[in-house]
């Protein structure tokens, strides 16, 4: 796929690639702009935030092919921006995307060319942005996107009337279908050419709004200088210029009461410019109206305007796709069925679609162990190698395959269409708990992983809402606690079947786990609603864009960007953490008996291994074999002995290493949730990362750490575990206590810190990792207390 | 002159003004409620709440609450396509 659009850096060819420009993307949301950064990019993109605040930017590496007169290959940096569907900047982020258009933010070179993102079949809406774009005064080129859909529905538009109204090149492009890419990317050529060749001073195009209030906007910046400079020397009246925001902002500034160039205006040049403004807002009320009013209304009239002879239609009005589909999936009654039903076959192929994969990863993890204990000998490096590494990173990989599938369906709902629709769906029930519509995808987002589900919550303009949705978000049951569940549900929770097979104990208290997340998140929701983020309900306005087939270059680097930062996730923090778990469950303590016992364990067993795999036959013939024949039983029942030493031997390594004098000093703090302490010990090691459960128990038990949640070994030595009175740890209370307690507890510290740069305070993650720390502590006692009173 | 939450499904209306110069009404007019635009109440969610609407060709959802701002003029012809 996009192998056209794929860069080649450096070129294998003659000529040498050059980044000389950015390009930034801009439009409004819905309008293909991703799937056109897509194309452009293809796969040679990388995300990042803009420091200090949420915006997410993508960057791409776009090759517009043929060579300039230099010779040499003309490369760009495309700059893919948030989809607005205004460039009033009214929050910090959106302050961010003016900015960067601008070409002030102070990191970063400026932007050369900006290519404006147009959906032909809302042409009208579509060029209120283009009038703000417009007035940027950067070389700026309309990509009429979904001209195919225009098409089908039968506008036709005159393209070169529209570039002729609007004063830049405008170019027809289908980015699902890869139509117009070869055309767009001539056009960015173009205008960096013309941009090389002259300091082109921009054409004065047609501007959108009054003359009146051009004129109150340079007496403002005059104004503005003059405060900021006591003397009339130039050279100080140049200083006092050089500070003054660019022209754009000074227009919004008097165009947005309260809105972000406003404050910014405060805060470089001091609250005496507020008087300014407001005197300027009301001279230009009087000449021509409300400012917000005249700016809307001459911005549609503009874009009315510019439409002059450029759209007619075909047919009348056709009812289209989306309104059949719509007239189904948003229909009271049947609307819900389809809705609960999607929810419900998604969770089912997850689980069903996932489990070859991970077969497969855990096939493999297992032969690298393999291969690392054949190669390592018995000792403190194989220990570190295989107990920590491998079981603490395998672990964790092996939910890649159901992390990869969520994020695929989830990008599929949104691509085509739905998650708009369910978010119009469900707005009433979540505004019963002060939540919205709109977080209901970061909530759907956070069953697969919480990270990306934090981070969704960017589609919610509304602060209380967005902090809100942060904050009970990690609730929901993601895939870490998946392996906690499966390996207690296994060995704890009998199977006995219902209904014909069709319900099953173990797979209710499944979803019993799945649900305490839920219901939970209700009751913190509404109470963070009318405490912390008290105010009054934010305003719900939502695009429900057209239906339209996915595009499998957004599916495809969707799922590649979760899979490939879960990986790094697993790589880096659980890496280290499982070295550090390692680390304090190996020191202090002599291990040179237990590495004896080992060495002697793997002679004994490849003796045994070399008899059973010589034939009878073949024993005369190997005399050193046939001497040792009779002694297999005997080195059956030392391998034993050894064993049972071993077993003896690494769980009071354990009990007086580092973790287990952490362990008896949280004994007493578990206790009331019928812990014991290495359960405590399991719980305290997994701070970091839940899945970290399973390898420490795993440790923790002397088995080692290559054990995981299907392993038998780990399942009966839980089951065998006994208090010092000879009473058995584990219960049925106990395991719905383990569980609860994972189910609502915070350990995640990829969580936290996405928490953290969401919301660019410490306070939310301290917060969060607070009341889930206490709430699970205390859901998992009243789950304890309770259940021994049945079982 | 009514608001946009007292239409019926599938009526049309013309805009009239809309309520306030706060966020939500900005980010309204930019979302093409504007005076003298045509809307089209098409249906309201399961549960009454939010509104389904068409205005300037696209599908918007608003909640009661937003669609009480919006004042209005119902029309009884469809309005032309603009």
């Amino acid at each position: 796929m996009a192998s056209s659009a794929n860069p080649t850096l450096p070129s294998a060819g003659t000529t040498v690639a050059k980044v000389t420009s950015r390009v930034a993307l801009v439009g409004n949301p819905n309008t293909g702009k991703s799937t056109l950064f897509n194309a452009l990019a293809g796969m040679n993109v990388r995300t990042g935030n803009y420091a200090g605040v949420t915006i997410e930017k993508k960057i791409g590496r776009c090759d517009l092919g043929g060579s300039d007169s230099s010779g040499d290959r003309r490369v760009i940096d495309l700059v893919d921006l948030p989809g607005t569907y205004s460039l009033a900047p009214r929050s910090p982020d959106e302050l961010v995307a003016v900015e960067v258009l601008t070409g002030d933010v102070e990191s970063e070179s400026p932007i050369d060319v900006i290519v404006c993102v147009v959906n032909a079949t809302v042409l009208q809406r579509n060029l209120f942005l283009v009038s703000q774009v417009l007035e940027l005064g950067k070389p700026t080129i309309i990509a009429l996107n979904m001209i195919d859909t225009a098409d089908a529905r039968g506008f036709v538009i005159d393209v070169d009337q529209l570039s002729k109204n609007l004063g830049v090149p405008v170019v027809c492009t289908s980015a699902s279908r890869r139509t117009g890419i070869a055309d767009l990317k001539s056009a960015i050529r173009g205008e960096l050419e013309q941009a090389d060749s002259e300091s082109v001073q921009m054409s004065k195009r047609d501007r959108p709004l009054p003359s009146e209030f051009y004129e109150v906007c340079d007496e403002l910046r005059s104004e503005l200088v003059s405060r900021a400079c006591t003397t009339e020397s130039l050279s100080q009246r140049a200083a006092a210029e050089s500070v003054l925001p660019d022209q754009y902002l000074i227009e919004r500034m008097l165009l947005d009461r309260g809105g972000e160039a406003e404050r910014r205006a405060v805060r470089s040049l001091g609250a005496a410019v507020l008087p300014a403004i407001s005197a300027a807002r009301e001279k230009l009320a009087e000449k021509v109206g409300d400012p917000i009013d005249m700016e809307c209304s001459a911005r549609y009239s503009w874009a009315a305007r510019s439409l002059q002879d450029v759209v007619s239609t075909k047919l009348a009005k056709p009812r289209n796709a989306t309104d059949w589909l719509d007239a189904v999936l948003t229909h009271r009654v049947v609307g819900l069925v389809c809705f609960f039903a999607m929810m419900f076959l998604i969770f089912q192929c997850i689980y069903s679609f996932s489990s070859y994969p991970m077969d497969a990863i855990e096939y493999g993890t297992g032969l690298v162990s393999d291969w690392v204990t054949a190669i390592v000998p018995p000792g403190m490096l194989r220990s570190l190698l295989v107990d920590g590494v491998i079981a603490g990173v395998g672990g964790v990989l092996i939910f890649l395959p159901q992390i990869a599938l969520l994020f695929f369906f989830l990008a599929l709902l949104e691509d085509c269409g739905y998650m708009a629709r369910a978010a119009f769906l469900v707005d009433r029930v979540m505004t019963l708990f002060g939540l919205s519509g709109k977080s209901f995808l970061p909530m759907m987002s956070s069953f697969a992983c919480a990270v990306p589900g934090v981070m969704a919550t960017r589609v919610i303009e509304n602060r209380r809402d967005r902090f809100a949705t942060i904050m009970v978000a990690p609730l929901m049951s993601c895939s870490a606690r998946l392996p906690v569940y499966l390996l207690l549900i296994g060995a704890f929770i009998p199977s006995a079947s219902y209904v014909g097979g069709f319900m099953s104990t173990q797979a209710l208290v499944l979803m019993a786990m799945y649900l305490v997340g839920v219901v939970v998140a209700i009751p913190v929701a509404w109470l963070l609603k009318r405490t912390l983020l008290r105010g009054e309900v934010a305003p719900f306005v939502l695009e429900l864009p057209e239906y339209k087939v996915p595009s499998a270059s957004v599916l495809f680097s969707r799922v590649w960007e979760a899979s490939k930062a879960f990986v790094v996730r697993a790589g880096t923090m659980i890496f280290a953490a499982s070295i550090v778990i390692w680390f304090a469950g190996f020191w202090p303590g002599d291990h040179s008996r237990q590495f004896e016992i080992e060495r002697e364990l793997e002679r004994l067993e490849s003796i045994q291994v070399a008899a059973s795999e010589s034939p009878a036959s073949e024993l005369a013939a190997e005399p050193e074999i046939v001497t040792e024949s009779p002694e297999l039983d005997e080195i059956a029942a030392k391998i034993e002995t050894l064993e049972a030493e071993h077993r003896v031997l690494s769980a009071s390594l354990l009990e007086n290493s580092a973790l287990g004098h952490i362990g008896h000093v949280i004994a007493p703090v578990v206790k009331p949730l019928g812990w014991d302490w290495r359960i405590g010990v399991g719980a305290v090691a997994s701070f970091p990362a839940r899945e970290v459960i399973i390898a420490t128990l795993g440790t923790i038990y002397s088995l080692g750490g290559d054990v995981d949640e299907e392993d038998e070994g780990l399942m009966s030595a839980l089951r065998a575990s006994k208090w010092p009175d000879g009473r058995p740890v584990f219960t049925v209370p106990v395991a719905l206590s383990i569980m609860v307690f994972f189910a609502l507890c915070a350990q995640c510290v990829s969580t936290l810190l996405v928490i953290k740069r969401e919301t660019n305070s410490w306070f939310w993650p301290v917060l969060s990792f607070s009341y889930m720390t206490v709430l699970a502590y205390f859901g998992a006692m009243l789950t304890y207390q309770v259940g021994t009173r049945f079982f | 002159m009514t608001t946009l939450d007292q239409l019926q499904p599938g009526q049309m209306a013309k805009i009239v003004r809309i309520d306030g110069f706060d966020g939500i009404a900005s980010r309204l007019r930019e979302m093409g409620f504007v005076p003298g635009q045509s809307v089209q109440f098409l249906r309201s969610a399961p549960l009454g709440d939010p509104l389904k609407c068409s205005v300037q060709g696209s599908r918007i959802a608003v909640r009661c609450g937003e669609a009480r701002r919006v004042y209005i003029e119902p029309i009884a012809e469809p309005a032309l396509v603009s």
